[in-house]
């Protein structure tokens, strides 16, 4: 079972990884990679979003839509939920532990229509996982965009310091550094056990 | 110009929301691997951009300024889920193919960029006619650039061969870097003939009005720099 679990996290992070070859979350992974810092917050805020999001989105399916027969109101409720989600854990953050909201505060509003949230917990659903494996999915999908952002921050500070021709200057020098880091991870398919 | 095909021509060229607004990257990337996938995802997202367009500047004057992004999600959420069914019944093919795809729709940045920017704003005509020229010009950039990853990932064209057997397909073109190559080509191609896209704001700013909340502390940021 274990062996199971553990391929589910691994699969998650590296093999499928969420950013690099399923292209969700997108955006602030170009970004906010600007910066190593804000990446490595931003990635903190949505390995914790996410995998709360994934425990919550399977108990509300299993306990509440599938009952009820309401398994096409999937989007539209795991949507609303992500969102009140993130209020939610932003002001808890924000009353109880002020340094981690210090540090996570402004990313968290950015998170709430982050794809890879929503992407996450259709797929658990799809996939038809249990309650375990759907948090570890969650967590293994939010450390492999975590471990993308921080590559590619780490990445373009070198990219920064280079002269380059004025077309490839900006989005598209990130984008062919994404292309590569996207080879490298395919390597990862290899991976069995 | 009549303003009616004026929003036309804005949508497909003037702000296209793929190369030009560089708005919606998530579909744009996942699902150029094929024309067809192209011109599938494009028209989906046209259908449920007119109908949100169209509900949302119906309703522009009913819904409380404090609350109208949840509304947005809510109205957009259930007309994605109601094409999600309809693709399901009738194009099984195209759900087979596009799959989580198309119920992330609902977090397209372009649907809630243009009911904040757009149909909230302006009566449902012109909403209607926005959400045909955005939706239009996001199913040419879509099926532009499955179009050139077909062509160079397996040598055909809207599955028909076009390149000669002789010519080896680059493989990696339909695999995810080619996503990213593509597009940083087309990316390359703009700036080299001068054309001016919001590129900047996709790498630059860390917020490029993807997500509506962030978008409006983008506008209040900037309004409080003013």
């Amino acid at each position: 079972m274990n062996h199971n679990l553990l391929l589910i996290i691994i699969s998650g992070a590296l093999i499928n990884n969420v950013v690099l070859s399923q292209f969700l979350g997108i955006c602030s992974f170009l970004g906010v990679s600007k910066q190593m810092k804000a990446s490595a917050s931003l990635g903190g805020a949505v390995i914790f979003v996410i995998t709360i999001a994934s425990a919550v989105a399977w108990l509300l399916y299993t306990y509440v839509l599938a009952p009820l027969g309401l398994e096409f109101m999937k989007t539209i409720v795991f949507i609303l939920v992500i969102a009140a989600l993130v209020q939610i854990v932003e002001m808890f953050l924000k009353k109880n532990s002020p340094a981690v909201y210090k540090a996570l505060g402004i990313f968290l509003p950015l998170i709430t229509t982050n794809c890879a949230v929503l992407g996450v917990a259709l797929t658990n659903v799809q996939n038809g996982y249990n309650f375990i494996e759907s948090v570890l999915a969650g967590f293994g999908t939010a450390l492999g965009y975590t471990l993308a952002i921080v590559l590619l921050a780490g990445i373009r500070s070198r990219i920064n310091e280079e002269d380059l021709p004025a077309p490839l200057r900006g989005a598209p020098i990130v984008l062919i550094a994404a292309a590569l880091m996207s080879i490298a991870f395919m390597g990862f398919s290899g991976l069995t056990f | 110009m009549n303003k009616y095909l004026e929003r036309l021509y804005n949508g497909l060229i003037k702000e296209n929301p793929t190369l030009v607004l560089m708005l919606g990257m998530c579909p744009t990337l996942a699902v150029s691997t094929r024309a067809s996938n192209g011109i599938g995802m494009g028209l989906s997202t046209l259908a449920v951009l007119v109908l949100s367009n169209l509900v949302i500047s119906l309703l522009r004057k009913v819904i409380p300024d404090q609350v109208r992004l949840p509304a947005y999600i809510v109205i957009v959420a259930s007309l994605v889920t109601v094409t999600e069914l309809l693709i399901e019944a009738y194009l099984p093919a195209v759900y087979e193919a596009l799959g989580i795809y198309i119920p992330l729709i609902v977090v397209n940045c372009i649907i809630l960029g243009r009911a904040e920017a757009y149909a909230n704003k302006n009566g449902p005509l012109l909403s209607v006619m926005d959400g045909v020229g955005m939706g239009l010009g996001f199913t040419a950039a879509l099926t532009l650039a499955g179009a050139v990853r077909e062509i160079l990932g397996s040598g055909s064209c809207f599955g028909v061969r076009i390149l000669p057997q002789a010519v080896e397909p680059m493989g990696i073109f339909v695999q995810p870097p080619g996503a990213f190559l593509v597009i940083a080509l087309f990316i390359i191609i703009m700036n080299a003939i001068g054309i001016k896209t919001r590129q900047r704001q996709l790498v630059e700013s860390g917020c490029d009005g993807c997500c509506a909340n962030c978008a409006a502390r983008c506008d209040s940021g900037k309004e409080a720099a003013k």
